[in-house]
């Protein structure tokens, strides 16, 4: 779920492309943890209520971000069964890592500079952008089209207000708790569309109940870099090494299959044009 | 007026075919509205096979469901506990002979029972979330906890204050008389009383505190509605997953309104007299209007 | 502290609650008629009624009101293409009050019930020894009665109603109190316990004066017996 507190944060997020993202995690003595992985476990936040992003179904756990988590784990010398997944809700992933409660966090996690101020950044993993899902059939091509049509996003979404306020002003805003509801709404007819994240928007059409029956309209209106989310010192794992994992899952081609697996019949392509992402230099 | 039924007259065989004829019409129209609800549903699509099969699989109950019922049960059945003691304890400070602790009391209690419970939640949401003493897996859960028992203690300890008002005055004065003190009678002769009159009152709290828990999806509690929207964003079937989950709420509340019933009933064969509660059920978290036993036992 | 005024030029803080305000109004107003109605049911000669009264109360009385607010919007709008406004804005706010509305009628009624109960059976056997019939005895008798004495527990469910018209943010009331709060506590996290004593005070000052008029309004209303 985007929350609005992040809204300021993330447009700075875009201007601070520059800047570098990792905090001390290096200095902290512990060394890449492909060498001490054995046996310990690692911690890792993920969403658990986003359908092919974070989403716990049943006991097992499925989506991009948990795809790309095992990966990187595993490159860091920590195999599935040594991995322990956590709830990260939005409200509590700075405080967690904080508090030493996790060691990294892949939550649809926008890379921001207020964020930086308390916890340290490894990746992009994925350049994800405010898009629309709509009916299959519908010819709303972007938010300009919206006027005088129903959007549905979550309580205080950006992207929403985002619309109203720069792109179709006569368009009726509804907020729902969750976009579950949102895609409920939509499918009985009375809602046009729905805003927040592209990839947030694929991983819901792809569920099984929801296949065929929407597409994103593949026309993003902003730009939020998805980071591994880091303790700003005495992390177990590096941002160098995450890096390094995230670089060879992209080149191996495993990154790729991962996107398409988890947005499977959401009519969704990546945008190329931000995609396959540049790592951001650690600290 | 207990025995309704003195509102009319046995009906006669004009009366009887007239209730006749009013029970088919009400009947149709209940079936009407019903098969409006229903082919509407239907036209959307709502009964397809797939939205509803998943609730025959055991899978969607032990990963879902019943995860989901038995952390509503918890935070239920903690926030009882926790409210009965701040009840008791704020419901005693009200009754309090020292003036600043009673209205300190009484200042707490009124406070909290005027604040909607949802603003507590979200409010202690957060502010557990950016406090480090709190497990963070566990920060729904304190919350859900802390917010129920503010307002649900408040509203018991208006009921341990009104169940100490609603004893018969003797009862304190012959107390006083064998030489207690004020503190030793409210503790030893009319708390017992009062909280016996009250149990049923707290008992129709509880379907309260239950009801309420359901807020926690608010703040991503996994509580029962928490687990049916997420299995439902995974099915698809958010209808029938709130159609579900809601006859949960009400079987679960209804055996405890029906504890409830047969609780004030034996308390009130005991008192000597069958109490006037019958399936009266104190609205939503309120003062029971002195409860049970001011209108009982003879004095 | 100067953050925290500045608060109020950010955000709409008195619409908010005169948001909820309205809410309550209206649901307080139909809940108390469908209550009365229902009432009437369950306290009526017919058993459809009587069976239709109690089954509403059983399943309304206790169902969580915020599966009803997702049902009002979610079912009755999205999927039954129920509308009750073609303004997209006063069609949530009027769900919500319909929401509102069904869950607390339950809670009128038993009210009304439990005044009902406070009329000595002699008053009914006199109705009926003068000749009344069922309505016009509830209507001339039992009912004036039964009201002034169930002003307290209706001031208690109007009290409930005010505190839950917070839940209508499920329902897509966007800009009323809890989803007011919400968002201005994600946005200055620091400022958070200003923000809550200031909902929570302005809670306080609405639902203690209907506490207190209520409270009076029994005492000097109630049928001397």
């Amino acid at each position: 779920m985007r929350k609005t507190r992040y809204a300021a944060a993330a447009i700075a997020a875009v201007a601070a492309l520059t800047l570098s993202a990792c905090g001390g995690g290096s200095d902290s003595g512990s060394e890449s943890g492909s060498t001490e992985g054995s046996g310990e476990k690692i911690r890792i936040g993920i969403k658990f209520d986003q359908p092919g992003l974070g989403f716990k179904d049943g006991s097992e756990f499925t989506g991009f971000d948990v795809d790309v988590a095992k990966y990187v784990a595993n490159e860091l010398g920590y195999p599935e069964d040594q991995i322990e997944f956590m709830a990260s809700p939005s409200a509590q992933r700075e405080n967690m890592l904080e508090n030493d409660q996790l060691d990294m966090i892949f939550a649809t996690y926008s890379i921001t500079d207020t964020r930086k101020e308390k916890v340290a950044f490894a990746g992009p993993y994925f350049v994800a952008g405010q898009d629309l899902l709509v009916p299959a059939d519908s010819d709303i091509a972007g938010p300009e089209d919206l006027e005088g049509k129903n959007l549905c996003s979550v309580t205080g979404s950006t992207s929403a207000q985002k619309i109203k306020d720069e792109k179709a002003a006569g368009v009726n805003l509804l907020e729902q708790p969750s976009y579950a509801e949102c895609v409920t709404a939509m499918q009985g007819g009375q809602i046009d569309a729905v805003t927040t994240d592209d990839i947030i928007l694929a991983g819901l059409a792809s569920t099984d109940a929801n296949k065929g029956k929407f597409k994103v309209v593949g026309n993003p209106f902003s730009e939020e870099k998805y980071g591994v989310g880091l303790p700003k010192e005495g992390g177990v794992v590096t941002c160098e090494d995450i890096n390094t994992a995230i670089t060879k899952m992209i080149d191996d081609g495993a990154w790729e299959e991962a996107i398409k697996k988890n947005t499977e019949g959401a009519d969704y392509t990546f945008n190329a044009e931000m995609n396959p992402p540049k790592m951001d230099a650690c600290a | 007026m207990s025995a309704q039924n003195v509102l009319f007259d046995a009906p006669g065989p004009k009366a009887r075919r007239n209730i006749r004829i009013v029970n088919i019409l009400g009947v149709l129209l209940v079936l009407a509205l019903l098969w409006f609800a229903a082919s509407g549903l239907a036209d959307k699509g709502q009964f397809e096979a797939a939205k509803w099969t998943p609730f025959l699989e055991w899978s969607t109950w032990q990963y879902y469901l019943l995860p989901g019922l038995l952390s509503t049960l918890k935070a239920a059945a903690v926030a009882v506990v926790t409210s009965i003691a701040f009840g008791l304890l704020f419901g005693i400070g009200r009754l309090s002979a020292f003036k600043p602790i009673s209205w300190a009391s009484g200042i707490v209690v009124e406070f909290f029972r005027a604040v909607p419970v949802l603003l507590m939640m979200v409010f202690f949401y957060q502010f557990l979330s950016k406090s480090t003493s709190v497990d963070p897996s566990q920060v729904p859960f304190w919350a859900v906890v802390i917010a129920l028992t503010l307002y649900n203690g408040s509203v018991i300890a208006e009921l341990v204050r009104s169940g100490v008002f609603g004893l018969p005055k003797g009862q304190r004065e012959a107390g006083l008389a064998i030489g207690l003190t004020p503190g030793q009678s409210l503790r030893s002769i009319e708390m017992p009383q009062a909280l016996v009159a009250m149990l049923p009152a707290l008992l129709s709290q509880f379907v309260v505190i239950l009801k309420d828990s359901a807020l926690g999806t608010f703040i991503g509690y996994t509580e029962l509605l928490e687990y049916a929207r997420r299995l439902a964003s995974g099915e698809g079937n958010i209808l029938p997953a709130l159609l579900v989950t809601a006859a949960i709420f009400i079987i679960l509340n209804m055996l405890l309104t029906f504890a409830a019933q047969r609780l004030s009933r034996r308390l009130g064969a005991r008192a000597g007299k069958v109490l006037q509660i019958e399936d009266t059920i104190e609205p939503e978290g309120i003062e029971a209007p002195a409860p049970a036993p001011a209108k009982g036992a003879a004095r | 502290m100067e953050g925290f005024t500045a608060l109020f030029e950010q955000y709409d803080v008195v619409g908010a609650f005169w948001v909820n305000i309205q809410l309550a109004f209206w649901a307080a107003l139909w809940s108390l008629i469908l209550g009365t109605v229902l009432a009437l049911m369950r306290i009526s000669p017919i058993p459809s009624l009587q069976w239709f009264g109690t089954a509403y109360v059983n399943i309304f009385r206790n169902t969580p009101l915020t599966i009803i607010m997702v049902f009002g919007s979610l079912a009755l709008w999205s999927q039954l293409n129920v509308s009750l406004s073609s303004d997209f804005t006063t069609n949530f706010f009027r769900l919500a009050v319909l929401s509102l509305t069904v869950y607390h009628a339950a809670f009128f009624c038993e009210a009304i019930r439990s005044g009902v109960n406070t009329v000595p059976l002699g008053q009914a056997e006199a109705a009926r020894a003068i000749g009344l019939g069922f309505l016009p005895a509830a209507r001339i008798i039992i009912m004036p009665q039964a009201f002034r004495g169930a002003i307290a527990p209706m001031g208690n469910v109007l009290i409930a109603l005010v505190k839950n018209t917070t839940v209508a943010a499920t329902a897509g009331v966007a800009v009323e109190t809890s989803s007011t709060m919400k968002t201005m506590i994600e946005f200055y996290p620091n400022l958070m316990t200003q923000i809550f004593l200031t909902f929570a005070i302005g809670y306080v000052i609405i639902v203690i004066p209907i506490g207190l008029l209520t409270t009076w309004a029994s005492k000097k209303l109630a049928v001397a017996r």
